[in-house]
């Protein structure tokens, strides 16, 4: 039951051989058993979960259920959602109730799918081990001793562990695809703008974007249908026609161009990375896929101009957090000035103040055009290197990230070498591309223990349908997915 | 030492629409605190804004007024500072592309000393740009706290900017009066100085005649009457002047004017760095306008107070300043042209009473011509009465009076007070009798060549008409008598 | 461009983020480490070049102007540190 995929679960609930109560009190069950460790949720509410479970138990009875009627979803707590304690794993919220739903959270409520609880995630969305979250770190289920990835590596966690059917994630550089690859299961961030934004705590807005993790590109097509549509809420939200995600999802991959930018099998890349990543490549070749060599020259530079986009916008996004109307105010101040800085020292964790400070200095008078300009400038140049690599491919194949899941606190005090951990995520953002992550195989430890490797996908705007058919096609031939951790079944 | 005093405006207009700039909370003046404040205007995690449609068609208008260019592309952005009546810490405005470009307004300033009939000058606007106005502290709730209301925040304001034009607080006054005027005039605005619906803050430097350079500039905040503008500038000069001439320096600074004392002091809290941090909004793309977008707006706008002006001199034959005063506001000139147009007959005529009867009595009042109790079509039906000779203009303002007091229609006073006219000139001629007997002194001096007798004449019969008396009438029955 | 403890004082400042003298020395290696990963960008000749805000080149949709909110005080001011007779209590602000 815990490995079914979500239409296998819909099938059974619609057949009535279980019923969504059922269901989801064996995952709450399950998260009894494991999140103590694990550390994936930090908010549950089982009052209101099984709540959400029966009323979609009389939905299936009335028959109007959808897709998603009655399968229990674990959400990102960096999604307000209504009655729920939402924290973007922060203690700056730490007692924030969330007083309305965000457009991602009331679409699958609409669908009749129940939320399971909040996940883990590093506080507000910085960070790529899960590592900064002020609720404590998250284990990879593959291996306790290592992170999960960030920043959705709750989600991440949950799904690996099947602690949850599907989880939702977002993603600004990479925190989607990243924990997925790490903890082996399927993360798609969508096109910029296919996803509202209305509800998702901001980090970094013109990248942002949430999307499905899940445990095979079948499930995450069935999320995408429920999380995509236009939101009036948003102005970046997109007026495009519904689509369904898994209509093309058995089309033969036959004559599909397949793009190899020679920047992401370059210096950097762990060798047992690379190793995998070849085979997988050598799998999409006997699968009739065309393989292309590309370049996207300016991979380097993402780091760069994503490091001063990111932590400029998220200097002004937070700043709403000031302890007025909302969050963490001080115990003790001076004045109005005092109750500010303390707030805010208090209510942020390290990682988020140095980001909130190099976003403010690279704004600052007389530094902005050397680098908040320049980056933009720049961004352009790294989208630019897409539009023309798709005028050879169709699709673009490499790794998600250089290695697998590092221990705890191995790259916890040096923040340069936990950004490079995105470095071939972030460029994807940048330029609003979708991008998705599915397991490709495994590496052994010293210790003996097996740990993911993803494979990264990224297709032009608006072609999810087309990458979620290249790893579907791909899931259909390997077994990668369907792998368990030991030890929590 | 020769000191010349230069003055630039910025004005923070709030938009007439019904909901806020960014969400559909209603802008309605003094609601309950904070009931009127949204998720978006509280700025809860994770909300985001959408642009008013009706926000950007007041700026399309104003640019239109004000003859300025409109930007075919602008961007919103973000100004970075930490108040606590700003609840995201920043302020969504336009920064490096406004929405209106460069401008102007030309105004009149009224006489003073070596300028006996005023003059007319061109003040050129700089930009104009929308921003979401901020909430408000209010003080005195606990000790030593100020509550904070929300209802405010994300009210649509238009910023309007002016170049270092003007050169006395009385240029600044005009100019701001001729503002307040023009944002009424084409509904983009309520000039509700009280509420803050039209918010002045005035740039003032000083430098010596003829010198390039300006001066170092303080800039005064907020303020909401044109008297108070005077008195700030006025003081704010003189101050300015004082500390440079004893040897000292003028430091760069927010002032406030203090109504109580006459005198501008410099804010403490916003005097610290003000590095705002200017960027383009990633929640908001950019404004496009296009050309269709500004035809349907002119399609739809208000003739201007300059065209208008320009109208009835040439179609009604007014002079400059008669046709200057009555579209000195939409009000009176809305006024003179139903009047006009239900009179149908000398609009000259028309004017005369708008500007004088009217004006006088609403003055006298002190009341908006809104809200005067004679209505255009009474006001016409009454110039009719003397264009058809039932009453003379002089009977005429005694009617005026009683319809003002809501005493009836001009025929019903004219009939109940039997004021109407007397055009039998048998009647006419028994009261010239009359008097050429009771008068006779005069009719000698007349004889005698003093045509002033004559007038004086006129004037008896008249008074024993009761004024009822037509006076052509009169005049021309007097002359026959006094030859034969 | 090489930072100081004084430029990290200066932005936790404007950021209103309290910051000890340690903190302060602490928080300069690091960012300084960010910043030099930053220069990168430097060796890039941009000139000409649009700079890119968002993805996709589109325009603000405009919303119909209409009410559409309704009072919420109650249950946004439930989330308040501090609040009295509906409004949001802050120390005293010196103007």
């Amino acid at each position: 039951m815990i490995n079914s995929s979500l239409k296998q679960l819909g099938t059974l609930l619609a057949e009535k051989k279980i019923s969504s109560v059922e269901l989801t009190q064996q995952f709450l069950d399950r998260i009894d058993q494991h999140n103590p460790e694990i550390n994936a949720y930090i908010a549950l509410d089982k009052e209101i979960t099984l709540a959400q479970a029966k009323a979609a138990d009389q939905r299936i009875a009335q028959g109007s259920a959808t897709a998603l009627t009655g399968i229990p979803i674990a959400q990102k707590d960096i999604f307000v959602a209504k009655g729920w304690q939402t924290t973007c794993g922060s203690k700056m919220l730490e007692n924030f109730i969330g007083p309305y739903d965000a457009h991602v959270i009331k679409q699958f409520d609409t669908a009749g799918a129940v939320n399971l609880g909040k996940t883990n995630m590093d506080e507000f969305a910085m960070g790529s081990s899960n590592e900064t979250s002020y609720f404590g770190k998250v284990q990879n289920p593959w291996d306790r001793s290592r992170v999960p990835g960030g920043s959705s590596g709750g989600s991440a966690a949950a799904v690996a562990a099947r602690l949850c059917a599907a989880a939702t994630g977002t993603d600004t550089g990479g925190s989607i695809r990243q924990p997925a690859s790490l903890c082996g299961l399927s993360g798609l961030k969508p096109t910029y703008g296919l996803v509202s934004r209305y509800g998702m705590i901001a980090f970094a807005s013109s990248l942002d974007q949430a999307g499905p993790m899940a445990k095979s590109c079948e499930d995450m097509a069935l999320m995408m249908n429920v999380m995509t549509g236009f939101d009036e809420r948003d102005s970046t939200s997109l007026q495009r026609e519904k689509e369904d995600y898994t209509r093309d999802l058995n089309k033969p991959l036959a004559g599909l161009r397949v793009g190899l930018p020679k920047e992401y099998f370059a210096e950097g890349l762990g060798a047992d990375v690379a190793k995998v990543i070849e085979e997988a490549i050598a799998e999409y070749r006997k699968l009739g896929a065309e393989i292309v060599d590309i370049s996207l020259p300016n991979t380097q530079l993402s780091i760069p101009v994503y490091y001063v986009l990111a932590p400029a916008e998220a200097s002004s996004n937070l700043s709403r957090f000031d302890g007025v109307r909302y969050g963490h105010r001080a115990a003790q101040y001076d004045d109005l000035m005092d109750m500010y800085c303390k707030s805010r020292a208090e209510g942020f964790g390290a990682e988020v103040k140095r980001r909130i400070l190099i976003g403010t200095y690279v704004l600052s008078a007389g530094y902005y055009d050397a680098y908040y300009l320049k980056a933009q400038q720049i961004r352009r140049l790294i989208a630019q290197d897409f539009e023309e690599a798709f005028k050879h491919c169709d699709i673009i194949l490499g790794p998600t990230a250089p290695s697998t899941a590092f221990k705890a606190g191995e790259k916890a005090d040096d923040p340069v070498s936990m950004y490079l951990q995105d470095i071939y995520t972030i460029a994807v953002n940048l330029a609003g591309l979708p991008g998705m992550s599915i397991p490709a195989g495994f590496t052994q430890t010293v210790d003996g223990k097996s740990l993911p490797v993803g494979l990264q996908i990224i297709g032009n705007y608006f072609d999810e349908a087309r990458m979620l058919n290249a790893g579907h096609a791909y899931q259909q031939v390997t077994d990668w997915h369907s792998r368990m951790p030991e030890g929590i079944a | 030492m020769e000191w010349e005093v230069v003055i630039g405006l910025e004005t923070h207009t709030q938009l007439q629409t019904k909901s806020k700039i960014f969400s559909g909370s209603s802008i309605a003046f003094g609601a309950a605190p904070n009931t009127q404040a949204s998720a978006v205007d509280i700025a809860l995690p994770g909300v985001l804004p959408v642009l008013n449609k009706e926000a950007v068609q007041c700026a399309i208008k104003f640019g239109l007024a004000v003859d300025a260019e409109i930007s075919p592309r602008s961007v919103f952005a973000r100004k970075n500072y930490f108040y606590p009546d700003l609840p995201k810490g920043y302020q969504i405005s336009q920064y490096e592309l406004p929405v209106v470009g460069k401008g102007s307004l030309t105004i009149h300033v009224g006489a003073s000393a070596g300028n006996e009939n005023g003059y007319e000058k061109t003040i050129n606007i700089t930009r104009a740009h929308l921003e979401e106005d901020a909430g408000k502290s209010v003080h005195g709730a606990s000790e030593g706290m100020s509550g904070i209301d929300l209802n405010r925040a994300g009210t649509p304001l238009l910023e309007i900017v002016t170049e270092p034009d003007m050169r006395s607080a009385a240029e600044a006054v005009a100019y701001a009066k001729k503002l307040h005027e023009l944002v009424q005039w084409i509904g983009i605005c309520d000039g509700n100085m009280q509420e803050g619906s039209f918010r002045c803050d005035v740039n003032v430097s000083v430098r010596k005649k003829g010198a390039e350079k300006l001066g170092t500039r303080r800039e005064i905040k907020n303020l909401n009457s044109f008297r108070f503008m005077q008195q700030a500038i006025e003081y704010e000069t003189r101050w300015q002047i004082e500390t440079l001439e004893d040897g000292g320096t003028i430091q760069q600074a927010t002032v406030l004017f203090n109504p109580d004392t006459g005198e501008t002091k410099a804010m403490r809290s916003k005097e610290e760095a003000n590095d705002y941090r200017y960027f383009p909004d990633p929640d908001l793309l950019p404004l496009q306008i296009t050309a269709s977008d500004i035809e349907a707006i002119k399609a739809v706008m208000p003739e201007l107070p300059a065209d208008m002006k320009a109208r009835f001199e040439g179609e009604y034959s007014l002079s400059a300043y008669d046709a200057a005063a009555l579209t000195a506001s939409r009000g009176i000139a809305d006024y003179f042209i139903a009047t006009t147009a239900a009179f149908g007959g000398d609009a000259k005529i028309a004017a005369n009473w708008v500007m004088g009867a009217v004006a006088a009595k609403l003055n006298e009042e002190g009341k908006d011509i809104s809200a005067s109790p004679v209505s255009p079509t009474a006001l016409a039906s009454l110039l009719k009465r003397i264009a058809d000779n039932t009453i003379s203009n002089k009977i005429a303002r005694e009617v005026f009076e009683a319809m003002w007091a809501g005493e009836g229609d001009a025929d019903h006073i004219i009939d109940k007070k039997g004021l109407k006219q007397v055009t039998d000139s048998g009647a006419i001629e028994s009261i010239i009798d009359e008097v050429l007997a009771a008068n006779a002194a005069m009719v000698e001096e007349f004889k005698a060549g003093k045509e002033k007798a004559f007038n004086a004449l006129v004037g008896q019969a008249m008074k024993a008409s009761k004024g009822k008396a037509n006076p052509a009438q009169v005049n021309e029955l007097l002359k026959k008598k006094l030859a034969s | 461009m090489s930072l100081t403890t004084a430029d990290v004082k200066r932005m936790a400042h404007l950021a209103r983020i309290e910051v000890s003298d340690d903190d302060a020395e602490a928080t300069l290696k690091k960012l300084s480490g960010i910043l030099k990963l930053i220069e990168q960008m430097q060796s890039v000749d941009t000139t000409g070049i649009q700079p890119m805000s968002h993805s996709q080149d589109l325009v603000q949709r405009l919303r119909e102007d209409v009410v559409t909110e309704t009072n919420q005080r109650e249950s946004f001011q439930a989330i308040a540190p501090a609040v009295e007779d509906g409004l949001y209590l802050v120390p005293k602000v010196i103007e």
